[in-house]
């Protein structure tokens, strides 16, 4: 059954992948001849080329993202049913597999094949399904099938549909691998092969420069972070001698204590460790300073960012924390860093996402900073909470891209907020599914977000991490500026007039392809909470994660103790953020602009994103260039060529030039020389030198 | 035992191959066909005899198989063949590679055509030559006549500045050769005999090792190629025709590696065991270094041809690291960066084929027309860049793993490479695949063509198959491999142990 839950996209991924490589093959015919324009040369077609790059930028590039029209390609409509049958039929196993694993404790482990064999080195292809991994499973099953069928109806104008399947199916194959590996390397491979569905993803639009962009973006920066990650992976093989869960989990008590002397640094094992891999999580979790790549990923298509981008992908690098929590709580140093991190990550996206205008990025940035909730509870030792807010947060910020995607729809590809105002009238399915999502992000009584939410501010408080206070304290207000920017784009987009009046008479709502999708997700986003709670931040933790996770063993105790006025300032800050959104969009829209103005500083430092992508590019993009540049032109170029062959052949060429020059063939030239010789040689031997 | 001398059949059968080519003159069309065609076959059936090898192969012996031995020059030197783990692999590299370069040379050749395909054929003697002789003065004639057609091959039917790159190419790699040979000898007045096997269990005096070492360095490094040595190697890649820098990316940097597996480390390994720091520096340096150099390239042959340096540095950081992981992964990355490198510079040909330019400028937007092309493309891509599920991933990750158990800075910088390569691989496939297609000259553009897919598909089969399942590969090399560990770690420790003691 697992198997076919992680094998089946796979399937369809090939499958809508061959549809679309012979699709495409049948538009683009083969062969190695170019006809040149006329008689030119091929000298002339290199000049044309190198004239047309000055062109190259401006023009050529629509900037909705749909390619030119073109017939949709052959085999569109089979390729999507194809991939998301198989979807739904991997999510409805993914669903019995939670009941099994979660309620009937048949954990499991399948190998497959072996994989890497040498010496020590033992790594097998392994499924692994314990609890941890089937909510994994059903999370991504359930969001990713619900995207496919929602892009039947979104991507209904673009030509290259079959590609776009093949890709969303590859994604959520690989995520499958990740969730369900049973070793670092397996989960290595998960990472990457999500990382690299991203980047097709976020490229899908591949005639818009910036869409290339961000996808090399979001590609090297999580490398950035794999760096950490591949060394993480590393060291552990180095200190237990294995890469398998089991045994390193087996082995982690014996290592406490343990220094590694890592570039002159006497650092305690498990601590570096788990610091180098909590980087990979960064990466892949856009946490703070590895952030950046989040916002710009965006230029994908919509229900890209609803299923990479704000439901599973990125809440892989909170997963890999909650499979590796027995080495985190053995390290409690790199839990104060991970909850430092994720508080940070709370906080900081949080006051960007306030005066962002697109309405993707907003979503984004408030993806960003739940992603940092998470790793609050994962910094507390309180694994499953922090998973049942991956849970949680799975459904409503997949409902509100999607919700978001809907607008987008409805206003032809328009997504600046500013230009949109007074939509509930038009498009009023997508406002109340909107509203709900918002409801249950900001934490509203009884949705799904308020249980998840509230128990990660609440563990927080109660833990005993040194940062515990400022995880807190910065979750909190968090936890405000969250309904203040939420609300915010609801007023902006559904209330109000409206801005555009060519773009609202035109808008109306999505086809039933996407009302589907967003109303189940709608539902989810209410009921995924109080069901639940018990089993993820309750008294049934015990019970249901059992070993897959590995929790501090007091905090769901001292959760349920601490005050009640704590336990009751989220739900305060919500409604204060509400109250204030409220004030400045509805009842005084001229507040904002005055605050703009009368603080310049704040505000563009905000709108700029605290500088963080002009930061990254003056110490990091440009030196490398620059170093780059100058490794070739003087490193190679001059140093290495000058001084060696070039160089040498060089002096021999002097040296012979000289030699000839003095065989000038005069006869007068010889016997000049022979004369100075020979006086020169008399003279040795008359002062005696040559004479002992 | 084998009843005919397989292995000297799979050497010499190109040669064979190359004369029936020169004996059918003429230069008219149909006398060019036929020295494509034979030298096709030529080189598949060299592959299938080469496959009868593995076939045969026991993999659980460490010794030498297949051997032949006869009486050759004077008394000590004598033809004397065989292969083991280590060396299997590049033979069958090779002889898997060359049927693909003689495909890509089908139409981008068009004069002189028999010399061309005749000096192909004799290169693949020497090269399975090389990988296969066990006496030095054997091994020596076919490493360094190798050289000969590869100098030919970048100086007849290079590119504009090709008399500059192959002789930089011949210079910078005989300068290393010449060092090469005197050390033969001194191992020779050492132990008596050129008999490798023999060699490699007899001892040499420290001081001897040490030179001997920087001897056989000096021309293995250069061949792999090695910071700061590089350098002729992006002029020869630049120059030379595609098939030539597929055999020069796939095969012959290939011969460095093998090299320091065969001779430096089991013949020396107390002078392998003081200078590890000094390959660990260079290494690392290379990768970083010329990563960030093929950042800055405006030329796309030169910008693998950097990435290949890159990638030699992750093959000899992990043979010097002396683990099992470390020179496995180095025996397996030489194999992978054979399958990528070479396929990568396929793929470069078939644009310039197209529009005689390698300008990354020049391009841009070739999705548009050429939607195989940009899978393949993609996919080598990745396996350069190192993706897990491509081959790539096994050797880079296993010589990073090997590493960090012995040099936990040098694991550390190399592991920047994972970060850089990333960036210059996927920019130049940004710049020369995605995109709008803008540009006149390239509108007309055409996609693969049989005969191109030919060549590049099983290459994608195998860099997928062995970024799943490395384990014909890693199994074929890893008794020959551990006893090569063991072996070094016993002469290290012993050493070790007599130094305490005094």
């Amino acid at each position: 059954m697992v198997q076919a839950i992680v094998f089946l996209p796979l399937l369809g991924a090939i499958l809508a992948g061959l549809i679309a490589l012979f699709g495409a093959h049948a538009r683009n015919p083969s062969g190695d001849e170019v006809e040149h324009h006329g008689d030119h040369g091929h000298g002339d077609a290199h000049a044309s080329a190198a004239h047309d790059d000055h062109g190259h930028d401006d023009h050529g590039h629509d900037d909705h993202g749909h390619g030119p029209v073109e017939p949709a390609a052959a085999g569109s409509r089979g390729a999507e049913l194809i991939t998301t049958a198989l979807l739904f039929v991997s999510a409805a196993l993914s669903w019995m597999t939670l009941v099994d694993v979660g309620f009937m404790h048949h954990d499991m482990r399948i190998p497959l094949l072996p994989w890497i064999l040498s010496g020590d080195l033992q790594v097998y292809w392994t499924l692994r399904v314990d609890t941890l991994t089937a909510v994994m499973l059903v999370v991504v099953t359930t969001v990713s099938s619900l995207v496919h069928l929602y892009s039947i109806g979104y991507m209904d104008e673009d030509p290259y549909r079959p590609r776009f399947f093949g890709y969303l199916s590859l994604f959520t194959f690989a995520m499958l691998m990740l969730v369900t590996a049973d070793n670092l390397v397996q989960l290595f491979f998960g990472w990457e092969g999500v990382g690299l569905a991203s980047y097709l993803l976020i490229g899908f639009w591949y005639q818009k420069p910036s869409a290339n962009a961000a996808a090399i973006k979001a590609f090297v920066v999580n490398r950035v972070g794999d760096f950490g990650f591949a060394l993480g992976i590393f060291a552990i093989f180095a200190l237990v001698g294995s890469t398998d869960f089991e045994t390193i989990f087996h082995q982690a008590p014996s290592l406490t204590g343990k220094t590694v002397d890592f570039l002159g640094w006497h650092a305690d094992a498990l601590t570096l460790t788990c610091l180098l891999l909590f980087m990979g999580a960064m990466g892949k979790s856009a946490q703070f300073l590895l952030h950046t790549w989040l916002p710009d990923a965006m230029e994908g298509p919509t229900p890209v960012s609803a299923l990479i981008h704000a439901a599973t992908m990125v809440t892989a690098g909170v997963f890999m924390v909650a499979r590796l929590s027995p080495l985190f709580e053995l390290a409690p140093n790199a839990q104060a860093v991970v909850m430092f991190f994720g508080a940070t990550t709370a906080f900081f996206a949080a006051t960007i996402g306030l005066v962002q205008n697109d309405i993707k990025r907003i979503v984004a940035y408030s993806t960003c900073s739940q992603l940092g909730y998470m790793f609050v509870a994962m910094g507390a030792g309180a694994y499953s909470v922090g998973m049942f807010h991956l849970f949680t947060h799975a459904f409503f910020k997949a409902l509100l891209f999607l919700g978001s995607g809907s607008v987008i729809y409805a206003m032809h590809h328009e997504q600046d907020i500013r230009n949109m105002g007074g939509l509930w009238k038009k498009i009023p399915y997508t406002y109340a599914v909107m509203v709900v999502g918002t409801l249950a992000l900001t934490g509203f009584p009884l949705t799904a977000g308020y249980f998840s939410k509230d128990a990660i501010i609440e563990s927080a408080y109660a833990s005993h991490n040194p940062f515990a206070m400022y995880g807190f304290l910065m979750t909190v207000v968090a936890a405000g500026l969250t309904s203040f920017y939420s609300w915010r784009l609801i007023f902006k987009t559904f209330h109000g007039e409206p801005h555009d009046e060519h773009h609202y008479e035109a808008a109306h709502e999505a086809p039933m392809w996407i009302l589907i999708p967003i109303g189940v997700l709608a539902v989810g986003s209410i009921v995924a909470g109080f069901p639940f709670k018990e089993l993820f931040a309750g008294h049934g933790v015990e019970e249901f994660f059992r070993e897959s996770v590995k929790m501090n063993p007091h905090i769901i105790e001292e959760m349920h103790h601490i005050p009640e006025t704590i336990a009751f300032l989220p739900t305060v800050m919500m409604v204060l953020g509400f109250l204030v959104s409220y004030l400045f969009y509805i009842r005084r829209p001229y507040l904002p602009v005055e605050l703009a103005n009368t603080q310049p500083m704040l505000y563009q430092f905000l709108l700029n994103k605290w500088y963080f992508d002009e930061l990254y590019d003056v110490i990091f993009v440009r030196p490398a260039k620059w170093i780059g540049y100058q490794l070739w032109k003087k490193g190679d170029g001059f140093i290495i060529d000058g001084f060696g062959p070039d160089g040498i052949s060089a002096r021999v060429l002097d040296v012979t030039r000289n030699v000839v020059k003095i065989q000038t063939g005069y006869l007068y030239h010889y016997a000049f020389a022979m004369l100075i010789g020979a006086a020169g040689l008399i003279t040795w031997f008359m002062f005696g030198f040559g004479g002992q | 035992m084998t009843t005919w001398p397989i292995l000297s059949v799979t050497t010499f059968l190109p040669l064979v191959g190359a004369l029936i080519v020169y004996l059918s003159r003429g230069d008219d069309e149909a006398s060019r066909r036929n020295a494509r065609w034979i030298a096709l076959w030529t080189t598949l059936i060299t592959f299938a005899v080469s496959v009868i090898l593995v076939m045969r192969f026991d993999p659980s012996s460490a010794d030498f198989q297949f051997v032949e031995k006869a009486n050759w020059l004077a008394t000590g030197i004598t033809y004397h063949m065989g292969v083991d783990g280590i060396s299997l692999p590049l033979v069958i590299l090779t002889t898997a590679i060359m049927p693909f370069c003689i495909i890509a040379s089908w139409k981008a050749i068009t004069n002189r055509v028999r010399e061309y395909m005749m000096a192909f054929l004799i290169l693949e003697t020497l090269m399975v030559g090389t990988f296969s002789a066990l006496d030095l003065v054997l091994f020596y004639l076919f490493f360094e006549g190798g050289l000969i057609p590869m100098f030919l091959i970048i100086g007849v039917w290079g590119g504009p500045r090709r008399v500059y790159a192959s002789f930089k190419f011949f210079l910078y790699t005989l300068l290393g050769s010449v060092l090469m040979l005197l050390a033969i000898m001194a191992l020779y007045w050492n132990g008596g005999t050129t008999d490798i096997p023999t060699l490699m269990h007899t001892a040499v005096p420290r001081s001897l090792q040490t030179w001997a070492w920087l001897a056989f360095f000096a021309s293995f490094a250069v061949k792999m190629p090695m910071w700061p040595v590089h350098t002729w190697l992006p002029d020869a890649h630049v120059e030379a025709p595609t098939a030539g820098s597929v055999v020069l990316a796939a095969i012959l940097l290939k011969m460095g590696g093998y090299g320091f597996l065969r001779f430096s480390l089991p013949m020396f390994p107390l002078a392998s065991h003081d200078f590890a720091p000094l390959v660990f520096t260079l290494s690392a340096i290379a990768i970083i270094y010329t990563s960030l150099v093929a950042l800055m390239q405006e030329d796309m042959k030169k910008l693998i041809a950097y990435s290949s340096v890159a990638h030699m540095g992750f093959v000899t950081m992990g043979i010097f690291a002396g683990t099992m992981q470390g020179v496995a992964g180095g025996v397996f990355q030489m194999i992978s960066h054979g399958i990528v490198s070479g396929a990568l510079f396929l793929c470069v040909g078939i644009v310039y084929d197209r529009m005689h330019t390698r300008e990354i400028a020049a391009y841009g937007g070739l999705v548009n027309r050429m939607p195989l092309y940009a899978l393949t493309f993609m996919v080598f891509t990745m396996a350069n860049v190192g993706l897990p599920g491509t081959s790539g991933f096994v050797g880079e990750f296993m010589t990073l793993l090997g590493t960090f158990k012995v040099s936990i800075p040098t694991a550390f910088f190399a592991t920047f490479g994972v970060i850089l390569s990333a960036a210059y691989a996927l920019w130049l496939y940004r710049k020369v695949v995605f995109g709008a297609l803008v540009k006149p000259s390239l509108m007309s553009m055409k996609d693969l063509t049989f005969r191109e897919c030919v060549t590049l598909f099983p290459l994608i089969a195998l860099t997928i198959l062995f970024g799943v399942y490395p384990k014909p590969v890693l199994d074929m090399s890893a008794v020959s491999v551990q006893q090569l560990v063991n072996n070094y770690n016993t002469a290290v420790t012993a050493v070790k142990a007599a130094a305490l003691l005094q």
